[in-house]
């Protein structure tokens, strides 16, 4: 009983209480989110590119960028989907849709996302794989429709932007967690997915010409210097409510989201800004800066998910 | 018409009947609760108090739980009961990350959320929900708060001023309220938890919601072949522990 001691007179105790719940959404939704940002953020950062450099200059791009989405897109929704309790009646969100819900208009968005990205991943592997199932129907007749790359792309660029915010918005919707402010947030995921878009093209864009790994070096820079200078707001200067300082003194009294969120912060952020910045005509250091990058962006988004999650909020 | 809730905590002694009452009346499953009485102890020896305060779903008209369920599993009755079909219930969890007050549980053995629905059923049949007829101060009231006659609002009306809601700045418009309630008893951050510290029991945090012995992979698994859990209930799990004491 002597800890009772050090409770301050004025100050209730909750002598009775039922167990917390612990973490509702987890590592699960972190790399949710993670996957997201890439599926996202390399249609973004691949749509800056052509528009500025020829193809000549990124000879793969045409074809990587959609493999690459399609890949996280289905990391992204595989997770989405086991993180459910009623993993089958995941088709409810289709028959039964509840429009006021950022769930259900994500998910329509990011399946229909996902198909135009299919779209242009299967016509731009076998066209640029020429030789590959030469002579298969199903092959010839992808080939065939080699055109609807350039129709679809406009449409994935546009519909990448709200694919990539929309988690934003349920992290609104959750009105018990303080902590996650929309516009902040809008704008946190827009900046993750440019952060591990040009992340993945520095790391597969060896070969491509100085002046697009340069504008790549950019994009990395200014993605991760302003998602810093927010991630520094909210952690030093969050006074206005009292949740979300309760909140923040998880991280601020040590222990080991202490230790997660400057591991992000220093991985995700300091390092890959220095060496975009100082080095970014060094090969081997911007890929090091494109991992850690990777890395970073795990860390700060599974501490900034989890941290509210700790609060009693009865 | 619009069902509320009113609890006089002047009245409310803790002894816990209502969420008995709740839990017997709904099966609530072991470590979860849909109403509860929290404890709180003020003050310093010898200048202490105890308050009490049950907690249930508000039912709110503008309802965080409702606006983010994706599939409207959590929907309104017509009567302002915020019901949950968990027929229809995906369990994403979304509606526990939304409701500011804590009040849905992702059920262990059906492995959907749940929550209070102020005895739906019960109403339905013309009863009172079950944790008003156990109350023995009559410390819960209920009834319906659009008619000027009712008793609750007529105890909302005598009682001007000292009717309070929980996080009314969240605009929930709870219609759920409190006679006497204070800081200590509606505000979660006006207290301390002492972890692993209580006066009956141990304050716990539960890994994950739901049933921590149902694994990922059963959750695709179970609705085909079943789980061998099937068949737990309260009374086969109590057996089962009393039968792990001897
Ligand atoms: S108290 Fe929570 S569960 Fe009940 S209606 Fe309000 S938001 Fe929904
Ligand atoms: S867990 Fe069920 S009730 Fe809650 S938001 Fe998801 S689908 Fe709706």
């Amino acid at each position: 009983m002597d800890h009772v001691s050090t409770i301050e007179a004025t100050k209730a105790i909750v002598t009775m209480d039922v167990a917390h719940t612990g973490i509702i959404w987890g590592w699960m939704i972190t790399l949710n989110m993670w996957a997201k940002s890439i599926g996202t953020g390399v249609i973004l950062v691949g749509a800056f590119l052509l528009y500025r450099h020829k193809h000549e200059d990124m000879p793969s791009l045409r074809w990587l960028m959609p493999l690459i989405s399609f890949i996280a897109l289905n990391v992204f929704l595989f997770f989405t989907l086991i993180d459910l309790h009623q993993p089958f009646r995941m088709i409810h969100i289709f028959t039964h849709p509840h429009w006021t819900s950022s769930i259900t208009v994500g998910a329509w968005l990011a399946s229909i996302f996902l198909v135009l990205v299919s779209i242009m991943m299967f016509t731009s592997f076998f066209t640029h794989f020429s030789e590959f199932r030469k002579n298969c129907a199903v092959a010839k007749a992808v080939r065939s429709k080699d055109g609807l790359y350039e129709k679809v792309f406009p449409f994935t660029v546009f519909l990448a932007f709200p694919v990539t915010m929309y988690t934003a918005i349920i992290m609104s919707q959750s009105a018990a967690r303080e902590l996650w402010v929309p516009g902040a947030e809008l704008i946190q995921m827009l900046l993750a997915a440019f952060m591990v878009g040009s992340a993945s093209f520095i790391l597969i864009g060896g070969k491509w010409a100085e002046a697009v790994k340069k504008d790549l070096a950019m994009i990395l820079a200014i993605s991760v210097l302003f998602s810093f200078i927010m991630y520094m707001g909210e952690y030093f200067f969050s006074y206005k409510a009292a949740e979300v300082e309760a909140t923040l003194a998880y991280i601020h009294s040590g222990g080991p989201y202490f230790l997660d969120f400057w591991t992000g912060m220093l991985l995700g952020y300091i390092i890959p800004f220095i060496i975009a910045t100082t080095m970014n005509d060094n090969r081997t250091m911007m890929k090091f800066a494109a991992v850690t990058t990777f890395i970073g962006l795990y860390f700060a988004k599974s501490t900034w998910l989890e941290i509210p999650q700790l609060l009693p909020l009865s | 018409m619009k069902l509320g809730f009113l609890v006089d905590l002047n009245l409310c002694m803790g002894c816990k009947g209502c969420e008995i009452a709740c839990k017997v009346e709904n099966e609530v499953p072991l470590s979860s609760w849909r109403l509860r009485v929290k404890y709180i102890d003020i003050g310093s020896f010898p200048d202490t108090s105890r308050s009490f305060t049950p907690l249930r779903c508000n039912h709110c008209e503008n309802a965080p739980c409702e606006r983010i369920c994706p599939v409207s599993a959590l929907h309104y009755l017509d009567n302002g009961i915020v019901n949950i079909d968990s027929e229809r219930c995906i369990g994403c969890a979304g509606c526990m990350m939304a409701c500011p007050y804590g009040a849905i549980y992702m059920d262990p053995e059906s492995n959907t959320a749940d929550k209070c629905t102020y005895c739906a059923h019960r109403i339905e049949g013309g009863l009172m929900p079950s944790c008003v007829v156990a109350c023995p101060t009559e410390a819960n009231i209920f009834g319906d708060v659009e008619d000027e006659t009712s008793q609750i609002s007529r105890y909302i009306m005598e009682h001007q001023g000292n009717v309070q809601v929980r996080k009314p700045e969240k605009h929930t418009n709870p219609l759920h309220y409190y006679v006497g309630g204070g800081n200590n008893t509606l505000n979660p951050l006006a207290h301390e938890r002492i972890e692993g510290y209580g006066l009956f029991n141990n304050i716990t945090t539960l890994d994950h919601p739901g049933n921590p012995n149902r694994s990922i992979l059963d959750r695709f698994l179970e609705p085909i072949f079943g789980h061998p859990n099937d068949n737990l209930d309260n009374k086969s799990l109590l057996d089962m522990n009393s039968k792990g004491d001897k």
